[in-house]
């Protein structure tokens, strides 16, 4: 035992774990080499673009949000305005109803005053007609009963139709003149 | 070396020196390059398995693979460089991380049981590789007489000990800051699996007689590692890209 760990002891005089082997260094180089050629162009390469492809789609997706967001505010005001409109809309018709209903009712009013008038117009005529025909047939009247009165005056009969109402019309439109005259 | 003659298998730097399993024509290969090349076959196998078919809508799979990604390229990357000088170096980021992350992951799998970054070798490659870029990036955007300033910390305010500064910059920045972008990485996994092959080996060795309650405490000893272990490794990982994206950011900028 003591005879091994005297040549351990030798041999650990003789090694210097600074000094690297040859060997190791030339393994340890390869075995680097390796691992950072596949890294360098193949595997970092490869998962490099699907974290870019990763970032494009969620950027895209961002971006598709952002397209619904701005498209859903459109239709809202698009919404807004046509709700807008309606109320207007609204609005004008009361106003125009308001309106027509005051014309109808302010021409019904009118035509109820034309047809008064009518009435009235037509009432006068008509009495001015019967005055007519009562003063026409008041005139035949009054002429027979004067010239009765004064044939029974006079005593002799005024028979003689023709002269008879010559006269008398004479003398009621001198009458009529004389009223004419004081009105 | 514990010599007292109690036989405890003490772990030491013999615990990272591996028989070869076979050899190649004098090349010989050992566990640790095979746990190398198994991390690149898994990192692979899982991305593939993650982002080979990868779909808008992704899979419980995907997601977790886009998780990782995301954390290194918005986490890591953009936070340094920014979004736009930082896109080209999100690939050398991103396999840096899980990369390394799996080479030290592999301290606490059964059988494994070994990071691969604590064998001196693996981090340094990397941490030579970063720097080459660093370098490079440094000449293409300064040029050479920019590139010097850049490096050399230049800056005419600080009068006097301009030269002095120069000089320590030049030597820090130069030649010290690969090497302790690997060793941080180197150091943290070589300790921690110190400790780890410690306790196990202890809570195995103690296991007799009245030494047993001992052997329990190494053992709860050797969970609490373990669960210490794996935060640890996360943390490696992550801060060796962060220097990594921040070594190149300072090439970007334009006054040091």
């Amino acid at each position: 035992m003591i005879a091994n760990l005297a040549q351990l002891a030798a041999e650990e005089t003789e090694q210097n774990p600074l000094i690297p082997a040859g060997p190791e260094l030339l393994v340890g180089t390869i075995a680097f080499a390796i691992v950072f050629f596949f890294f360098w162009k193949k595997l970092l390469p490869n998962i490099n673009k699907v974290l870019e492809e990763r970032r494009a789609a969620i950027e895209g997706g961002i971006e598709e949000a952002d397209a619904m967001k701005v498209e859903a505010q459109s239709v809202l005001e698009q919404y807004k305005a046509q709700l807008a409109e309606a109320r207007h809309e609204a609005a004008r018709l009361r106003q125009e109803a308001q309106e027509q209903g005051a014309a109808l009712i302010a021409e019904m009013r009118a035509e109820g005053q034309r047809q008064r008038e009518e009435i009235v117009a037509a009432g006068h005529s008509q009495i001015e007609a019967d005055r007519k025909a009562a003063a026409g047939a008041l005139r035949q009247d009054v002429g027979k009963l004067a010239t009765d009165l004064a044939g029974k005056l006079v005593g002799e009969s005024l028979e003689d139709h023709a002269r008879q109402s010559r006269v008398i019309d004479r003398f009621l439109d001198e009458l009529e003149e004389k009223a004419e005259a004081t009105r | 070396m514990s010599d007292n003659g109690c036989g405890f298998p003490a772990p030491g730097l013999h615990s990272f020196l591996f028989k070869p399993m076979a050899t190649v024509g004098g090349f010989e290969f050992n566990k640790v390059m095979l746990l190398a090349l198994v991390t690149t076959v898994l990192v692979i196998a899982f991305f593939w398995a993650a982002f080979g078919n990868a779909k808008v809508v992704p899979g419980k799979l995907q997601m977790i693979g886009e998780a990782g990604y995301d954390f290194v390229r918005r986490g890591i990357v953009y936070e340094t460089l920014g979004k736009r000088e930082g896109e080209k170096w999100v690939p050398l980021m991103v396999s840096l991380f899980f990369f390394i992350w799996l080479m030290n992951i592999w301290s606490v799998i059964p059988l494994a049981q070994f990071p691969v970054a604590s064998v001196f070798a693996f981090p340094l490659v990397l941490a030579l590789l970063v720097w080459v870029l660093w370098v490079g990036l440094t000449f293409k955007r300064h040029g050479f007489v920019g590139f010097f300033k850049n490096i050399t910390g230049y800056d005419k305010s600080l009068g006097a000990v301009l030269p002095l500064v120069m000089v320590i910059e030049f030597f820090s920045n130069l030649f010290v800051r690969p090497f302790t972008h690997a060793v941080r990485l180197f150091a943290n996994m070589f300790a921690g699996h110190l400790m780890l092959v410690m306790f196990t080996i202890a809570s195995w060795y103690l296991l007799n007689s009245w030494m047993i309650p001992a052997a329990g405490i190494s053992f709860v000893m050797t969970m609490a590692m373990i669960c210490f272990e794996l935060f640890v490794q996360a943390v490696q990982a992550y801060v060796f890209v962060l220097l990594a994206c921040s070594y190149i950011q300072g090439a970007l900028a334009e006054h040091h």
